[in-house]
């Protein structure tokens, strides 16, 4: 029973760590540049949901809804005035440049906000939680799961049935082809890095809520999120959850077992999937 | 006015002159052949028109204006469709998904047409049977034939058809041949690089010979293929 109630815990957990690695996946496969501002970026979110909330009293799940064009005007001007400028063959200026921009945000969260610890305060939801006989879970963690896949099949429709969808995959198949359909990369681009900080936005939401957050705590929800677009699979976002999921059990585990073990759990499996699945779980066929 | 000009148009490379001081009009509805030896800058030309390369000098023309300056998508949507001598289906999509890319972006059609539209060449060429396939396990014969539906989808004034019927059988030619003839009878103009000269001679109305970047000559086909120059230098036949 323990190790079932411990498993469904880290089910839920990985919901979360799908939600940091969904828009990083989704611009690594749009137009194969690994930000390393994607955890700042999301803890940006937070503060401002958090800065939302505060002046304008309202809920977190609302503010969220303020808060989100907000961070797709931003992911749009980012990609338009910086990445798009870096972005080439030469995969080293965009690595260099998202991460001065992540010690830029972090400095500038650390003057505006301090060091001093936050949390996005959700009310009674927070310690509510549902009993299904053999083990109880919360209502947030339930939220943030179910979040993450309708996210990740939201991203897949996308991708999938729409025309916008059809341009990012042919502009990642071939941009220089995509421009004589008609195609303007730069732009594909740009919408991408907004629905990406959107869907940051909504990661940062449950990170928020969930527990406290200050300027620094963003590269270690990189790593965690590159680890899951890296056991999924590069490109595949169903395999983005499905990897989100195996950090979260895997540091469920970690921490019944000595609660030390819990991050380097995650680490662990991380290793594990790589030695017996270097492509990652669900790996693009046309890679 | 002509559809698309070339005026004194030159491109280097290092050193290299591979389009050298290249003029020529084409007018609505004409076909007009490109032969060349390999290395002739014949594909050069191509990226030139499309926009894919800036030239050092010279302007490109197209009804008129100036599009020197232009980025490809906007050539895309002023008219210009272009078939790749080596196929580039974007190989993540379907056959059919290929010319919905082109269609929706490159040739401006409406959502509720396209998918009417795009089914209605594929048909033509040939690729109706294969319109949900994944585009990146093609064979030869249907790569290019996707080269092509792919550019018609872009609904072109001008297509760009590089080297489309290298490497196909006789049988698979023919067929080839007769739907670039029933583009060109819409009266789509075409600009055809081509090595199958009888395929290519088949078609076009006027011949154009490059030679190290720069044109030879110009003119109806079997006046270019009889000069003694071109013999010599295009087939290696000592005049």
């Amino acid at each position: 029973m323990m190790l079932i109630d411990t498993l469904a815990q880290g089910l839920l957990l990985g919901g979360l760590y799908a939600l940091f690695a969904a828009g990083l996946s989704l611009v690594f496969g749009i137009m194969r540049l690994v930000n390393l501002a994607h955890g700042d970026l999301i803890i940006l979110a937070a503060y401002l949901i958090l800065t939302i909330a505060t002046v304008t009293g309202l809920h977190p799940f609302l503010a969220v809804v303020l808060a989100a064009p907000v961070m797709f005007a931003l992911g749009w001007l980012l990609q338009t005035h910086l990445l798009n400028r870096v972005l080439g063959t030469d995969i080293l200026p965009p690595l260099l440049v998202t991460f001065g921009l992540s010690v830029v945000i972090q400095n500038g969260l650390l003057s505006g906000f301090t060091a001093d610890s936050q949390k996005l305060t959700a009310g009674s939801i927070e310690a509510a939680s549902v009993s299904l006989g053999f083990v109880t879970l919360g209502v947030m963690p339930l939220l943030t799961f179910a979040s993450a896949v309708a996210v990740v099949f939201a991203l897949n429709q996308l991708f999938y049935r729409t025309a916008l969808g059809r341009a990012f995959r042919a502009t990642s198949d071939d941009q220089v082809t995509a421009q004589l359909m008609g195609i303007r990369p730069q732009n594909i681009f740009a919408i991408a890095t907004g629905i990406a900080l959107v869907v940051a936005t909504i990661a940062a939401l449950y990170l928020g809520t969930r527990a406290n957050f200050d300027p620094s705590i963003g590269p270690a929800r990189l790593l965690y999120a590159f680890e899951a677009v890296i056991i999924g699979g590069l490109g595949s976002l169903w395999g983005t959850l499905a990897g989100g999921i195996v950090i979260g059990m895997a540091q469920a585990v970690g921490a019944s077992i000595n609660p030390e073990w819990q991050i380097l759990s995650g680490h662990i499996a991380f290793v594990i999937v790589l030695l017996f699945r270097p492509r990652g779980l669900f790996p693009r066929a046309n890679d | 006015m002509p559809i698309l000009s070339l005026q004194s148009v030159s491109r280097s490379f290092g050193a290299l002159k591979v389009t050298d001081d290249v003029s020529f009009d084409l007018e609505a509805g004409e076909a007009l052949g490109i032969i060349g030896p390999n290395g002739a800058g014949k594909s050069t030309l191509f990226n030139l028109i499309t926009g894919n390369i800036a030239p050092d000098a010279g302007r490109v023309l197209m009804d008129g204006r100036d599009v020197t300056k232009a980025p490809p998508m906007e050539r895309v949507k002023a008219g210009i469709g272009r078939s790749f001598q080596i196929p580039q289906p974007f190989g993540g999509l379907s056959v059919y998904e290929n010319l919905l890319v082109a269609a929706r972006f490159g040739g401006g059609v409406p959502a509720n047409d396209a998918p009417e539209f795009c089914m209605d060449i594929l048909a033509r060429t040939g690729l109706g049977a294969v319109a949900e396939k994944s585009s990146g396990g093609l064979p030869l014969l249907q790569r290019k034939r996707l080269e092509l539906a792919r550019a018609m989808a872009t609904k072109p004034r001008v297509i760009l058809l590089d080297e489309i019927a290298g490497g196909l059988t006789d049988a698979e030619c023919v067929e080839l041949v007769a739907t670039i003839r029933a583009i060109h009878a819409e009266g789509t103009a075409i600009i055809w690089i081509e090595h199958v000269l009888h395929a290519l001679n088949s078609v076009v109305e006027r011949l154009m010979v490059l030679n190290f970047g720069r044109m030879l000559m110009i003119g109806q086909p079997d006046q270019v293929m009889a000069s003694p120059e071109v013999r010599e230098i295009y087939l290696g036949i000592e005049a």
